[in-house]
Parts: C-alpha cells; structure tokens; sequence
C-alpha cells in the first residue's frame, strides 16, 4: 500500500513542481520517491499483508514490484536531455510513467480482480497518451491510436470475461474463485469462456501472438523513451498479472488452458521470431523480439511446477536489463545518426568500444548466451516445459532459439564487423550510470542466479 | 583442488588483465599463456596415472538447480588439458609477426577461449561443461569474425549458428538426463549410474552426437569446415583445429560412452560408417584442393574421422589411439597451419600452382616442414605414427572391412600431403618464390618446439601412452559392465 501511495505522491509533486517551472528538479524528485517506493517494496519482504481484501503484498508482488520500480528507475535516468529537447511540458511525461508504474504496482498485486481492471486502466490510459505525446508527429499519433483502440478492444474481453467469471463464482475475489474450483462439484459453463476471454485479453496486453499486431506499429511509433517502458517494465507487469490469476487463482483448471496457451505460444514464438528476423530497422527487430520473449515467458504456464512464478521473475529481470541497454544505445545512436536501422549502427565497436561491448552483451543475453542472465531465464523455462517432456515443444523453441541467434547477431555484425561513420557518440553520464548497472545485473545473474532463484 | 581451480581461472584473470594492457597484450599473454603451460606441466608431475579423478574441485555453484562447480583431472583429461595449455603459448608466439588491429582484444579473447576449453576439459558437471562448451564459442566466434578473411562474417554466422544448433541439442540432452537422475544434479557420475531404457539412450545418444558431430566435424555435418577455417586469421584456424576439434572428441569419450553405451550400441555401426565415410570423401577431396588450407583443412576431416571410427571400434586399442592421436593431430595440424601462414605472409597465396622451389631458398623452413608432414602422413618414428598404428588396430578388431577402408587414409594422406610438400617446396624456384626469405626468430623457435615434439613423442611415446592407460581401460570396463547389466 505504502509502494503505491508513495508513486501517486511522487507524481502529483512532480506535476506541480512542473507548474511552477521546476524542470531541474523533477529527476531528482522522481529518483527519491522511486527509491523511497523501493525501500517500502524491500521493508515489507517475508509480510504477506493483505490490505483491505483487494490487494496482496506477498513476495511475489513485492519481487515483480521491485523489477518494475528499478526498471522504471533506470528509464527515468535515461530522459536527460530526452524530453527537453522533444517538448516543454517535461513533467507530464514524469507525472505520466509514474501513474502507469502505480497502475502495475497494482496489476503484480491484486488479490481481487477489480483491483486488476483498475490497475490495468491506470496503466493504459496513461501509456495511451506517453504513445501520442509527440503530437506534431504523425508516426506518435498512429502508434496512439492504434494502442487506444486495440487496448480498448482487449479490455472489453478482459471485462467480459470478469463479468463472466463472477456470474459463476459470485465473487471477484482470487481465493475465493481458487476455492469454488477446488470444492464445487460441477463448474458452472460460464466459467470456461470466462476464462477463456481473460487469457485473450491479457495476451493482448503482453503482446502474444495471434493478438500482437498492435506492438510493432506502436513500439515504432512511440518516443524510443515510451518503447523501452513499453517493451520492459510494462510487459514484466502484464505477465505478473497474467501469472497471478493463471498460475494462482485458475491453478485448478490448468488442464483446460494448457492446450489453447500451447497454441499461443507456438504461434507466439514463430511469428516473433520469423518477423523479427526481415526486419531491417532496429526498433522495429526488438519490437517482434519482444514477442517472441513473450512465448518463452508462458512457458511458465504450459507447466506449473513451485518454481513457474521465480522463472518468469528471472526471466522478465533478465529481458529487461538487456532492453534496457539496446534501447539505451538506440538513443544515443539515433542522436547521432538521425536513423534506427541497422546500417546506423556499423562501425559502432571502432569509436565506442565500451559501449558497444555493452550492446554485444545485451544481445548475447537477449539471444541466449550462457554466463548471461538471458541463458539462465531461457534454461529455466526449458527445464520447466521438459519436466513434463514436452519434448517436441522444446525442439521447437531450439529452433526458433536458432533464429533469434541470426538476427540479434546482426546487430553484433554490424557494430564490429563492418565499417561504418565511425561516429562518435556523446554519452551521458546518466547514460553510462544506466549501462553499468544494466551490464553488472546482466553479468551477475548469469554468473551467480542463486541470488534471485528462491525469491517468491 | 586449488592447482586446478588456479589452472582454469588464470587465463581467465590474464584474459582480463590482457585486455586492458594495449600494446602490451602480446607479453602479457605470452607470460599468463607460459605460466599457464608451467601449472599443467606441474600437475602432469604430480599426476599419478591410475584411473581415479585428481585435482579435485567440488564447490557449490547453484544449489537451487542441482549445479555444483565439480572439476576434475584423470588421465583423459590430462592428456588434453597439456595438449591445450602447450598449444596456447605456441599459438600467441605464432602471431608474433603478425600486427593484429586491437591486440589487446585479440590476446584476451584467446586466453577467454583457453578458460573455456579447460573448463570443458575438467568438468564433472554436465551443467559446467555446457558452460565451458560455449564459453569457448563466443570467443573464437570473435576471433575469426573480426580478424578473418574474405567473406568471413557469412562464414562464421554460419558456422557459428550450426555449432549452437548442435549444443543446443545436447542441453535438451543434458536436462533430459538431469529430470532422470533422482539425486537432482548433474553429476557425471550420477549420470553414469542412470539406468536408461534402449529407446531413451537412442535419443540421448543424438543429442549429444550430433553436437560432437559437428564440433568434430564427422561427415556429413562438416560443412561448415572449410570454409570457416580459410577465412579465419591463421591462429583463429590453430585453436579451431587445434585444440577446438578436440572438444567433440573429448565429449564423446566422457559423456557419451559411459552415458549411453546401449545407445552408442545400436548406433555405432552407423557412426563407424559415417565416420569412414569422411576419410575416404574428405582425402578424395583433398586430392583435389588446389588452395593449400582447404587442403589441410579437409586433411584435418580426414584424420578426424579416423579418431572417431577408432572411438566407436569401442576397444582398449582404439581408443589409447585416439588419445595419442588427438594429441599428435593438434601439434601437427597447427604446424602445417604454421608453416602455410609463413609463406602466405611472404607470398600473400595459398595456391600450390603458384608455388615451389622454397626449399631452395629456404632450406630450415623445408626441414620442418618436411618433419610436420610426415608426422601428418604418420610415418614411423613420429608422432603420427603410434597414433595412427593403434587406432587402426581397434578398427581391426572391430571388423576387417572398416580396418581396410579406413586403412587408406594413411595411404591417401600420404598421397596428397607429399604432393602438396613436392609442389609446394620443391622443384624449380619461379618469380615468385625467389624472394622468399627463409625463417626466423619467433618463427624458427616456433617451428623448432613443433618439431621437437614430434620427434620426441615418435620415438618415445611411453609416458604418453602410461598417462591414459589405466583411465581408458577403467572407462571401457565401465562400459561393458554397463551393457552386460542391461542384459
């Protein structure tokens, strides 16, 4: 409760010290709150509060909350000179992402599915406005409306299939809808398309296929600011939410799910991964990476074992720290070189060598490379599906592993193997910060995971 | 314990303290690379060649997934573990005419690629030896990439996405084998103890064959061979044939023969047929090389593929000769990748049409040279030769037919290597070749240790053979006790 609270805070003090022509101090406000959130996020470890019946600070809340809140952190470290140079009105920017983060704090941690409605809104509505915030920009609109009316759309289903649900079980509440599972006789019928209409609104959000067609237009469109919080923090959120009500309250009825979620993921993973291999634009290859992310993360769902939540953890931290580089980098590429395409990137490694060994190993991590944390977030879901011998799933998800390898190796390619501009970049301070804490948390999860595997 | 930790994580350190050296990475590796080959001598010294697992390091790494930091050292190990640290210091002297851009980079990635291949070497992990495995690709990935030749970005994406498919595999292998094992680890020797129906070793069998297949590489998974070897920089192409190869056949010595030895059963006929396959399609090729690398590079095939056929021929023989030769095979095919470098860097050609009559102008280089291709063609009295004698006779043993075919690679071998020699180093000086300047410094040293040891390990292979003796044997009883227990 104390997380939340302190975010709004945060964001109405940021909003005024906007009014009164503060912009200076708006990065270190929003640094203090956020810091003062994740100490109230690490002070309530091992609680296990419900507050008021509608939310639940449990250690899996409290793990993804943490994710969120250091990603948005470092999201918030990258706006120097971000937004000044885009608009005047800074602070709503500010005041915007932190809403949304507020908004996710409450996705990772509904114990009542109002709760996950309202927190879901809060989120989108402002991520609505954060895609059109360049509003002279044709390219921003487009990605704003687009995500409005597919965000729209995907509610509807995801309200529906509340409605649904509590039509069956009488109640919104997440135990009591796992103990109407557990001890009723016969399951009321409306609960299966219930269910069935929440998987496909929370696919939409987290980008699954065959409910992706929203992301590559709006992650291309949006500021590259928005689509790094876009593609990281707010995709770890929406899985969060996804896991709680699927791995938690519809535990029981896993039988039932496994075989369309089993459909989604294979789409999920071939379509991310085809696509994202033609693509000739950076922002656009992440945009159908991410995907493809996706289809690896409900893994997870395919096979509940104790361990499914902590792996999405692993994996989600693992995604976004190494997104968080390659967006990072595409900033003070495009700075640079005006373009996103891969061709901006070549002969990146000859001037900026550090920072291209921080791109490479973003890219290694993304693609799955042991000794980074994206190898042990893919081996962990691996280990997951195949415990139940899902042996074909696994051959298939090698091969479009295989894939991946190509097109995130592009990016390796180009920045070392290829002469190019020879540009260099003029990199922050905050920028550097940024990539040193992304590249450390990178390294050391895939070094030494033990820190992070037995957290929830 | 502490040897062996301090043997896997120095060149890790000196990768590391080598990469922020700059113009001095060329010492700096030299010194970690020598003292590196100092340590292994010392533990080689301190070796007692019976069958038991020395040195041993059993940490814990990640208790949560069963993963535990356990190395070791018996006498296969052994045998490659010096066989790497002595060619990585050849290797870094070999590039020392060389003015590579980014030094720096280039020594430490080598010496990264070293940790990695001795991390391989020692395992007794499953999840660390898969570690090790691709910690050995990354690097090697860079170095060809970078410092390559022609093409060298087409080339190497392709060889490095087959290396990874084929790894891949084998980690589905190795969690299949991991959800089996009731203790929840990946110990080897729990995995030894498993008790796996014929149609699970089947499967597992794949798994791990094909990533050593195509390591190896074994026809018809070596594609990506040729060409990955021409256009890499000639000491990208040394630890690939060198050292790299050897990866595949250490793989299949310790995990899959005592792993699966049902499934290595059922499937070694058609292994022994893929791998003799290979000798006779790569020498025939061979033949018609008219480049000097690619000649050596499908040499290399060659001479693998009899390793392998010698492996699979499953007995004492066989597989003392592949141990020898594997060692033989990484001093000799880094001698002729050696000796192919010089005059590339004289000549600026591979062509053997555009050569010959070097020896006249250079008659210490025609010398060596001359040592290295004989030891390559297995003559007695060199390296080559015991190597090659003892996994023929595991062939034989295994059936006179495979025994007569994979006999003629030693007949083809010597066929198309002395003819490559005559071509190459002998007959009439033309315009070109007159200019060429015999060796020196770095060059001679280098070539003059390669010689060295292939005489030296020809005429007196005993310590050698003693070294590997008792772990071979106690790893083909392991296995027969295995498959008499199945029945």
């Amino acid at each position: 409760m104390n997380i939340i609270i302190t975010i709004s805070i945060t964001a109405f003090i940021v909003l005024y010290a906007g009014l009164f022509k503060a912009n200076k101090a708006l990065l270190p406000l929003t640094v203090v709150g956020l810091l003062t959130a994740l100490g109230f996020t690490l002070a309530a470890w091992n609680g296990n509060a419900v507050h008021f019946g509608m939310m639940q600070t449990d250690n899996f809340a409290l793990a993804f909350s943490g994710v969120c809140i250091i990603g948005t952190l470092l999201i918030f470290l990258l706006t120097q000179n971000y937004f000044h140079a885009k608009s005047d009105n800074i602070a709503e920017y500010y005041t915007l992402i932190l809403f949304a983060l507020a908004g996710m704090i409450m996705m990772v941690s509904y114990k009542n599915m109002a709760m996950l409605f309202v927190g879901l809104e809060i989120m989108s509505v402002s991520l609505y406005i954060l895609a059109g915030i360049r509003k002279r920009d044709f390219a921003s609109n487009e990605a704003s409306l687009k995500y409005f009316l597919m965000g729209a759309f995907s509610t509807g289903f995801l309200l529906f299939g509340i409605t649904l649900i509590y039509g069956a079980t009488g109640s919104f509440d997440l135990d009591k809808i796992q103990d109407y599972l557990i001890d009723s006789k016969s399951i009321s019928p409306i609960f299966y398309p219930g269910v069935i209409l929440m998987m496909i609104g929370l696919c939409f959000k987290v980008g699954a296929a065959p409910f992706h067609f929203w992301t590559p237009d709006v992650y291309e469109g949006s500021p590259t600011l928005i689509t790094t919080f876009m593609s990281t923090v707010v995709k770890t959120a929406g899985f969060a939410a996804f896991l709680r009500l699927f791995a938690g309250a519809f535990a029981p009825l896993h039988d039932f799910y496994a075989v369309p979620l089993m459909v989604i993921v294979c789409l999920t993973l071939f379509i991310g991964n085809v696509t994202a291999l033609f693509q000739k634009n950076f922002k656009r290859m992440l945009a159908y990476s991410s995907i493809s992310h996706a289809g690896y993360m409900l893994f997870s769902l395919i096979v509940l074992t104790k361990n499914s939540e902590n792996n999405v953890l692993v994996y989600a931290a693992a995604y976004t720290f190494a997104s968080i580089i390659a967006f990072a980098v595409l900033i003070l590429v495009k700075q640079k070189t005006g373009s996103d395409s891969f061709e901006s990137f070549n002969g990146l490694g000859k001037k900026n060598p550090l920072i291209a060994i921080s791109l490479t190993i973003a890219m290694l991590s993304l693609a799955g490379i042991p000794l980074t944390a994206g190898f042990i977030g893919k081996y962990l879901m691996f280990l997951n599906v195949m415990g139940d011998y899902h042996m074909i799933l696994v051959a298939f998800a090698i091969l479009n592993a295989l894939i991946g390898f190509y097109y995130y190796f592009k990016v390796i390619v180009a920045m070392w193997f290829k002469d190019g501009a020879e540009i260099e970049l003029s990199t922050p301070a905050q920028y550097k910060v940024v990539l040193l804490v992304s590249v450390a948390i990178t390294l050391i999860l895939g070094i030494y995971p033990a820190i992070i595997l037995n957290l929830i | 314990m502490e040897q062996l930790l301090l043997l896997i994580f120095l060149p890790l350190v000196g990768a590391l303290i080598t990469a922020f050296s700059g113009k001095t990475a060329k010492i700096v590796s030299t010194v970690v690379s020598v003292v590196s080959l100092g340590l292994a001598l010392f533990i080689a010294c301190n070796f007692i060649p019976n069958s038991s697992t020395q040195f041993e390091a059993n940490l814990p790494w990640i208790p949560d997934l069963g993963i535990r930091f356990h190395a070791g050292i018996d006498g296969i190990s052994m045998l490659v573990v010096l066989l790497t640290n002595l060619l990585v210091p050849i290797i870094i002297l070999s590039s020392y005419r060389h003015d590579y851009k980014n030094p720096a980079a280039f020594y430490a990635l080598i010496l990264f690629m070293q940790a990695g291949l001795l991390l391989v070497f020692t395992a007794m992990d499953a999840f660390l030896f898969y570690i090790g495995w691709e910690a050995a690709l990354i690097p090697i990935y860079f170095i060809c990439a970078f410092w390559g030749g022609k093409d060298r970005v087409r080339i190497n994406m392709k060889f490095f996405v087959y290396t990874i498919a084929g790894s891949l595999f084998m980690l589905m292998g190795i969690i299949y084998l991991y959800l089996q094992n009731p203790a929840q680890n990946f110990d080897i020797q729990a995995f030894y103890a498993l008790n796996l129906d014929s149609a699970q070793q089947g499967w597992i069998f794949w798994a791990f064959f094909i990533a050593f297949a195509i390591k190896m590489p074994i026809f018809p998974f070596h594609t990506w061979q040729p060409d990955t070897y021409t256009a890499a920089p000639t000491q990208g192409t040394m630890l690939l044939s060198g050292i790299m190869l050897k990866m595949g056949i250490y793989g299949v010595i310790r995990w899959l023969l005592p792993i699966v030895p049902t499934g290595v059963q059922d499937w070694s006929c058609l292994a022994m047929i893929l791998s003799i396959i290979g000798i006779v399609y790569a020498s025939l090729i061979a033949f018609t090389q008219k480049d000097a690398k690619r000649l050596v590079a499908y040499s290399s095939i060659a001479h693998v593929g009899l390793i392998s056929a010698g492996i699979f021929a499953l007995n004492q023989q066989g597989m003392q000769g592949a141990m020898i030769q594997m060692l033989s095979h990484g001093i000799n095919v880094v001698g002729l990748f050696f000796v192919l470098d010089i005059i590339f860097s004289r000549l600026k050609t591979y062509k053997i049409e555009e050569l010959g009559g070097i020896a006249k102008v250079a008659p210490q280089l025609a010398i060596s040279f001359l040592i290295i291709v004989l030891g390559t063609v297995a003559l007695p009295g060199t390296n080559g030769f015991i190597g090659e004698f003892l996994l023929l006779m595991g062939v034989y043993n295994y059936g006179i037919w495979a025994a007569a075919i994979a006999g003629l690679t030693i007949i083809f071998g010597a066929v198309y290597m002395l003819r490559m020699y005559q071509n190459v180093m002998l007959g009439k000086t033309n315009e070109l070749t007159i200019t060429f300047t015999d060796i020196k410094g770095t060059e001679k040293l280098v070539l003059y240790i390669i010689c060295a040891l292939i005489i030296i390990l020809g005429v007196y292979p005993k310590p050698l053979l003693h070294l590997t003796e008792a772990s071979v044997q106690h790893l083909l009883e392991q296995i027969n006790q295995k498959l008499t227990s199945v029945k």
